[in-house]
This record gives structure tokens, C-alpha cells and sequence, in this order.
């Protein structure tokens, strides 16, 4: 259910951000959605692509530091209270969530966020009991089309 | 560690061993002809003796040697390129020059005589840590003008060894060379082997199944910690040579077996330590600038030339019995200390630092500059897996860790900047640690 995410370390300057993309690029990855975390003199890049496995190794092979990180992915309804129905499930859970990002698309009013909590598995069990969906790999390339 | 009895030894190493009281007899009779060698024919220290009204017969023990001026790096460049020569051109066979840092190169010369005596000097550097002519020794100090590459080679040849003249660079090549000809020992500077290591990482080449057990590294400062992190990631011992273009090259000291501290080839040269900023002698076991007079050089003796390495000097028995007295591992360089807002920096200082935070030293490099009148210390450290995170929260925390362990050392708030791997340059030969960029 989980997915994966890879972090990589970006210094803040122009043209840091295309040499990871163009690598990805060429390789033919698809990036499912992204986000950048930015400090004041440098980045972290995030990203859920469809063939983990193979763009980790490309970029550790292009000198990339990287690191794979559990994520959350959850249908959240898109009218108001939507996301709030989200965060209760976890807090009264006492799971902290550290960041959080969505995908570009919708459907039948519901977006999709990518989530990363302090404890995955533990906030997969407290969607679970909820009834809220939680979006696994396979689900996530079907809905994207990717 | 190999049982240090006497017949262990290469026969060249019998020097090593001589009875104290014999040592002295002989540097004081090689002192006596060195200054009047070099009064006799070298212009600039014949003025300087008159100057302070001292005649080289006036050198009668070891201690009169106090009574000499001290020749240092700018004699070299202002009396470029010949002028402290002892001997006529038809007498010299070899030149050499060290890179400098602005402008002209410093020159220095050899008799074959002086040749001979390199050639001894690095042939007992190799035999004091275990290497015979059994080893096959790859030589990836830089052939040229550079005085390590040639200076390795004579001393391998001299002991018999097979010596693969790989000089500095091509990495990869390196590698290869390592493996299929079966190298049992490298003679490279420290940082160079480290990008070795990051090299056959990199390429998937397990260093530790080949024959190689033993480095021989010199012509930079470098710390403790480097041996550690070369010995444990290798498993080869790591040797620490000393020495200097001025004096001959390298081969000055070396370390034996016991790898605690090089010992001075002290019947070629005689070391003293003194207090860097006056001049006067230390006393025994203390720290400071290491001065060395040459006890047999003919094209070009020096007298007290200041080294500007840093280091104590011990009169411990070492426990392979040689008599040589031995230095501390040169970790830092009174001109690589750079000074900041009035503090003395060095680069060693920020190593350890870095190393309170992080588990394995991490490539760094200083940047100096001035910003509206006020000098910034910048230090760039390259982000490894071992440190990485994906939250901000963590990496800006590392940073804030490693600024406050800078802080603690140093005295002085240093702007810390996490850099990607790979962006700090490596260099082939000495590490660049300092990039001073204010106009001063």
C-alpha cells in the first residue's frame, strides 16, 4: 500500500533542479508527481515515479545522494472538511504528519495527496479502520494513466 | 607488527640503528663541512654569517648550530634560479622545482653525489616499513620536476624492488595496474589514495582482494583520522614519509613498522624545533616549527631551513630500536594556517569539527572571503547517504550541528554550506583546502 519516494539533495542555484529531471527524462521515467522542500541555501527534490528502482539507480550512478522514503497516497474529497476528515484519522492516532503534497489530477471530486507520516504503517491501519482509501502503486498508475 | 630483531633488516638500514654518541660525532663533522661548504660558496650565506659576525670554525658542537641564521622559502625565489648553488653546473646532474604558489618556481639541484644519497635515504624510507625487493611497488607520485616521483623511483630501484612508473592521474588505469600486476605497496599523497578508494567504490573494485598492504604517503599535511579511514576501508598500512624539494624531496623521515611518527634520517639531516613566531629553540617535546639543515648535500646545502610544518620532535626509543629520533605526523603548516578576524585557522582544526558530528570525515573545503570590510569563513561540506535526509527540518539541523562544533573549536561562527557530493574538486595531488578569496 505504501509508496515509495525518492529525496534527492539539491543546492540552490539555477539550473540544479533540470539535471535530475533530464536524466529521468531520457530514461524514459515518468514522474508521477513531485515537490521541492527548499531551505534557505538548498533543496530537497521529491519524487514518486512509476520504476523507482531503476531511477534510484540512475541517479546514485549520476552522484546523486538519495533517499527512499515510505509515503501515504489517500483519495481526499474535494469540497470543504475533506482534507479535515483526513487529518482526524491520524491525529487522534497520534501519528505526526511531516509533509504533505497532491497530485494534478482529480476525479469524481476527489484529489489525490501523497502523505509522510512519522509512522506509515500505523496510519494505514487508522485510514484502514476509517474506510478511507488508501492508494497503493498499482491503484496510483491506473488512476494516472501513467 | 613484525619482532624487531636485528637480522629482520635491510642491510642499507644499518644507519638507522647507530649508537647515539657515534650520531652526533658524525652530524657534527657533516655540520662543520656543510657551513663551510655552503660560506665558502653560496653568496647569500656568507653575507648573512658576517652579518651576525659568525665564521664557520666557530661551529664546534651541535649546539653552536643556534648561532646560524635561518634560511627560508623567499631566499629560494629571490635568489631564483641558481643563486644558492655550491657547485659548478659541470658538477650538477639534476634539477628540480617545486610548483610554488604565485610566480616563479623554487629550484633546487643535485650532484650525483646528492643523487646517490636521495636514492639511500628513500631506499631505508622503504625498508623501514617493511618493503624489499620482493615488493612491487607502484609509483604514482608525479614524474616531472616534482620531486616525488623521481625520488621514489631511485630509492625503489636502489632497493631492488620492481617499481611501475605510473606517475600521478588516470584513475581508473590505476586500478587496473593495482590489480593485474599484483602491487603490494603505492606511493601517492593521502588524498589522492582516498580518491583512489572513492574511485573503486565507484567501480565496484574491492581493493581489499588484491596484494597491495602497504602506502607510502607523503607531500601533504594530513591527520590520524585519514590512516584510520584508508586502513579500515583498504586494509592496508598506511605509511607516512616526510620530506621537502628544499631539503631533497622526499625521504627526509620516514615511518617504520610501528607507525608512530616518522624518524629522521638525522646522519643527512639535522632537525631542531623552535617557536615559530621568535625563533628560539623549544624545548624538548614541545610543539613547533620544524628547521632542518642539510648534513650532506653538495649542490645546494641548507642551513635551518624553516620547514613551516608544525610538529614536536621525540627522543622516545622506538620500539624497532632505531636511534633516529622521530617527528609527529605533519597535521598542519604554519602557512596553511590562515588567520580571521585576528584567530589562527587551521584546516586540521575543522577537520576534527566535522568529525565530532559526522562518523566519516566528509570532503569540506574552507572558503575565506571579505564581505563589506568583515572576513566570512564559509565551509563547504559535500552531503553523504550516511547524512542525508529527506525532511529539511533534519539536513538544517546537521547544519546548524556541524556550525556549532565549528564554533565550539575554532572560537570563531563559520557559515556552513552542504554541498552536493562530488562538487568539491579532487584534487591529483595536494588537497585544496583553503580557497582564499579576499583581496588582502
Amino acid at each position: 500500500m505504501k509508496l515509495k519516494q525518492l529525496s534527492l539533495f539539491l543546492e540552490n542555484r539555477p539550473g540544479e533542479l533540470s539535471r535530475p529531471v533530464h536524466l529521468l527524462a531520457k530514461a524514459k521515467i515518468n514522474i508521477l508527481t513531485l515537490s521541492v522542500a527548499d531551505a534557505r541555501q538548498f533543496g530537497v527534490l521529491r519524487l514518486i515515479v512509476k520504476d523507482w528502482e531503476h531511477a534510484l539507480k540512475l541517479l546514485e550512478k549520476n552522484h546523486f545522494v538519495v533517499q527512499v522514503t515510505d509515503m501515504v497516497a489517500l483519495d481526499v474529497e474535494d469540497h470543504p472538511g475533506g482534507l479535515a476528515k483526513v487529518l482526524e484519522a491520524v491525529e487522534a492516532a497520534s501519528i505526526n504528519v511531516e509533509y504533505m503534497y497532491a497530485f494534478a489530477v482529480k476525479r469524481e471530486h476527489k484529489g489525490m495527496l501523497v502523505f509522510r507520516f512519522n509512522d506509515p504503517d500505523k496510519a494505514i491501519a487508522a485510514f484502514h479502520q476509517k474506510r478511507i482509501n488508501v492508494i497503493g502503486p498499482d491503484e496510483l498508475v491506473e488512476r494516472l494513466g501513467a | 607488527m613484525k619482532k624487531s630483531s636485528p637480522g629482520n633488516f635491510h642491510p642499507a638500514s644499518a644507519p638507522d640503528f647507530l649508537p647515539p654518541a657515534q650520531l652526533r660525532t658524525l652530524q657534527l663533522l657533516r655540520l662543520k663541512a656543510t657551513v663551510q661548504r655552503a660560506y665558502d660558496h653560496v653568496a647569500l650565506f656568507r653575507q648573512r654569517m658576517d652579518e651576525r659576525g659568525v665564521k664557520p670554525a666557530q661551529v664546534k658542537s651541535l649546539e653552536d648550530i643556534e648561532s646560524l641564521p635561518f634560511t627560508v622559502k623567499s631566499d629560494l625565489r629571490d635568489t631564483y634560479p641558481f643563486g644558492l648553488f655550491a657547485s659548478p653546473m659541470k658538477d650538477i646532474v639534476r634539477l628540480h622545482a617545486s610548483s610554488g604558489t604565485t610566480g616563479k618556481p623554487i629550484v633546487v639541484a643535485y650532484t650525483q653525489e646528492d643523487i646517490n644519497v636521495w636514492s639511500n635515504v628513500i631506499m631505508r624510507s622503504f625498508a623501514a616499513c617493511g618493503l624489499t625487493n620482493e615488493d612491487i611497488i607502484q609509483n604514482a607520485y608525479g614524474y616531472g620536476l616534482f620531486t616525488g616521483g623521481l625520488g621514489a623511483h631511485y630509492g625503489a630501484e636502489a632497493l631492488g624492488a620492481t617499481v611501475i612508473p605510473i606517475s600521478g592521474g588516470n584513475t581508473s588505469r590505476q586500478l587496473m595496474v593495482m590489480n593485474d600486476f599484483h602491487v603490494t605497496a603505492i606511493c601517492c599523497t593521502p588524498s589522492y589514495f582516498l580518491h583512489l578508494l572513492d574511485e573503486a567504490k565507484e567501480l565496484r573494485i574491492n581493493i581489499r582482494e588484491m596484494a597491495l598492504r602497504a602506502g607510502i604517503f607523503g607531500a601533504e599535511p594530513w591527520t590520524e583520522s585519514m590512516r584510520q579511514r584508508i586502513e579500515a576501508e583498504s586494509s592496508i598500512k598506511a605509511y607516512d614519509i616526510y620530506g621537502l624539494s628544499e631539503i631533497i624531496g622526499p625521504g627526509v623521515a620516514m615511518e617504520c613498522q610501528c607507525q608512530s611518527g616518522p624518524h629522521i634520517f638525522e646522519d643527512y639531516f639535522y632537525p631542531e624545533i623552535i617557536h615559530p613566531k621568535t625563533g628560539k629553540p623549544c624545548a624538548d617535546g614541545e610543539e613547533g616549527e620544524l628547521v632542518l639543515t642539510t648534513l650532506g648535500k653538495q649542490a645546494m646545502p641548507m642551513i635551518r631551513y624553516r620547514t613551516r610544518d608544525i610538529t614536536t620532535l621525540t627522543n622516545e626509543p622506538c620500539e624497532c630500536g632505531r636511534t633516529m629520533r622521530r617527528i609527529k605526523r605533519i597535521g598542519r603548516r604554519c602557512d596553511d594556517m590562515f588567520i580571521i578576524r585576528g584567530i589562527n585557522v587551521f584546516p586540521s582544526q575543522i577537520e576534527t569539527a566535522l568529525l565530532q558530528v559526522e562518523e566519516a570525515l566528509p570532503h569540506y573545503q574552507i572558503v575565506l572571503t571579505r564581505e563589506k570590510g568583515l572576513d566570512q569563513m564559509e565551509v563547504q561540506v559535500e552531503v553523504t547517504p550516511e547524512v542525508f535526509s529527506d525532511t529539511v527540518g533534519a539536513l538544517e539541523q546537521l547544519q546548524c550541528r556541524l556550525g556549532k562544533s565549528i564554533e565550539t573549536l575554532v572560537g570563531l561562527r563559520a557559515e556552513v554550506r552542504l554541498v552536493q557530493p562530488r562538487t568539491i574538486q579532487r584534487s591529483e595531488g595536494k588537497a585544496k583546502r583553503v580557497i582564499d578569496q579576499r583581496k588582502l
